[in-house]
């Protein structure tokens, strides 16, 4: 899958969880000043991320994410 | 409305008004729409909202994170607020006690089955704080921003009632001068309406007849109902519109049987009285009774008898819209609340609807076939709860 590709996939997943535009899922914007996530939300997002790459995100690796890139870095490492 | 005993005997509260209504049900959403729905034909089969909205009161992200139940309390709230006009309380002094039986069943459903299919490690994070059944209540709080108490009654199909009345007394006391009374349930789901089936407390017809000699038991339904009430003189002071007040309010139990009534409606006797006492109303000044009246063989006839221990036979005229509503067990008590207020306020009793054959058992005068004028006085609103729970209000409108 190619980055792009992989990013799309990553973009739905948040805005389907986070009831966002997709224009605004970009690397810089902060989950929590940008895209009105709260942890809980986080948590959905990282459960629905887990189902759609087929992959897991133990809790200790969320420490200090806080922007979509950071995430992004996180899921495309496992892949 | 009492507030207790002091050293000169009973103590009246302050009196509480009736300033805003909302209503969520499945013969309409809105105080029109509703009202006209309780005076057409009864609609058919389980009483789901049909064409409930909830981006009207949710943004996108809310929709998802709110169940059904939750949705419809703030709905019905947020129109009572609406109605109610500017309303400028201390947001200390404003108060939320809101009902349901049941809770976000349809979120814990859906759940359960994420749990047994995916395992329990994809159970949304978000289950607990939809399914609570405080949820409703908490919804309200924050969207107004009241921080006066926010609490939840969950006395199955008495709730609504209680919580009203325990708003009312939260007003009366001087804890608050406004705070919203109602009650919410949005249940018809497999494992709601399986249950409700197999303990063969709904009707095999499907049909909602109230008193009625052929009555095989109640028609689900879901829906909420919203009370704004104030203190009185904060209401005039402000030039709000006053529907009524909340006159006196009571509680008590069977103590007898989980789902069964008390024979011949003793508990629900007494809860009459109490309530009667509290309003400081004696049953012959009592205008009209909006029962609880569920359609099932044995509430109906426990109420039927309880009422003629209290008032003689045939005593006041007699409703229950269940007829039309159908039963939304902890949101019935909050929607009749607003049926009887809009009676008041219309001076217009709406008819029982599906009850064409007496029950020879029944003595009541029961209002059916077309809606009775009448001249508007204290009103008694009956609910009664699977567990022996009973709920009294007194509303009648304000005549000085």
């Amino acid at each position: 899958m190619s980055d792009e590709a992989t990013f799309d996939k990553f973009r739905t997943c948040a805005v389907e969880v986070l009831q966002v535009p997709a224009d605004k899922v970009v690397p810089d914007a902060r989950f929590g000043d940008d895209l009105d996530a709260d942890s809980l939300d986080l948590v959905e997002l990282v459960m629905a991320l887990e189902e759609a790459f087929d992959i897991t995100v133990d809790e200790s690796e969320l420490d200090g994410i806080e922007t979509v890139g950071q995430a992004y870095e996180l899921i495309s490492a496992k892949l | 409305m009492l507030l207790g005993v002091g050293a000169d005997g009973p103590v009246r509260g302050r009196r509480v008004a009736i300033t805003g209504l909302g209503v969520v049900a499945c013969c309409g959403i809105g105080l029109d729409a509703f009202w006209e729905g309780l005076l057409g034909p009864a609609p058919e089969g389980l009483r789901r909202v049909p064409d409930f909205d909830p981006t009207t009161w949710f943004g996108p992200k809310e929709v998802r994170r709110v169940d059904r139940f939750a949705q419809f309390s703030v709905a019905s709230a947020a129109m009572a607020v609406e109605d109610a006009g500017e309303i400028e309380v201390d947001p200390d002094a404003a108060g939320v006690v809101f009902a349901t039986g049941v809770g976000g069943l349809e979120t814990l459903e859906a759940q359960v089955g994420v749990a047994r299919d995916k395992g329990a490690e994809r159970i949304s994070p978000f289950l607990i704080p939809m399914m609570m059944p405080n949820a409703g209540a908490a919804g309200i709080s924050m969207r107004l921003g009241w921080r006066g108490p926010c609490e939840t009654v969950t006395t199955a199909c008495a709730a609504g009632t209680h919580a009203i009345a325990n708003a009312a007394r939260l007003v009366a006391a001087g804890r608050c001068d406004v705070a919203i009374g109602g009650g919410s349930e949005a249940a018809l789901t497999e494992v709601g309406v399986g249950a409700f089936t197999n303990m063969t407390a709904l009707s095999r017809e499907g049909v909602s007849r109230p008193f009625d000699l052929r009555r095989d038991g109640f028609v689900a339904a879901e829906g909420s109902g919203a009370l704004v009430l104030e203190e009185l003189e904060h209401a005039r002071r402000r030039g709000a519109r006053v529907y009524g007040e909340v006159l006196g309010a009571a509680s008590t139990a069977d103590a007898h049987h989980i789902t069964a009534p008390a024979p011949g409606g003793a508990g629900a006797a007494t809860c009459m009285e109490l309530a009667l006492a509290d309003a400081g109303v004696s049953p012959g000044a009592v205008g009209h009774i909006n029962a609880h009246g569920t359609s099932t063989p044995l509430n109906d006839l426990a109420e039927a008898q309880a009422i003629g221990k209290v008032f003689g036979t045939p005593g006041p005229p007699v409703t229950s819209v269940k007829g039309i509503t159908g039963h939304a067990l902890g949101g019935a008590g909050a929607i009749e609340a607003v049926a009887t207020v809009l009676s008041v306020a219309r001076a217009l009793i709406p008819p029982t609807a599906g009850y064409e054959v007496p029950d020879p058992e029944i003595g009541l005068d029961v209002v059916h076939g077309a809606p009775r004028p009448w001249t508007p006085g204290p009103v008694l609103s009956n609910s009664f709860g699977f567990g022996g729970h009973n709920g009294c209000l007194v509303i009648a409108p304000v005549d000085r």
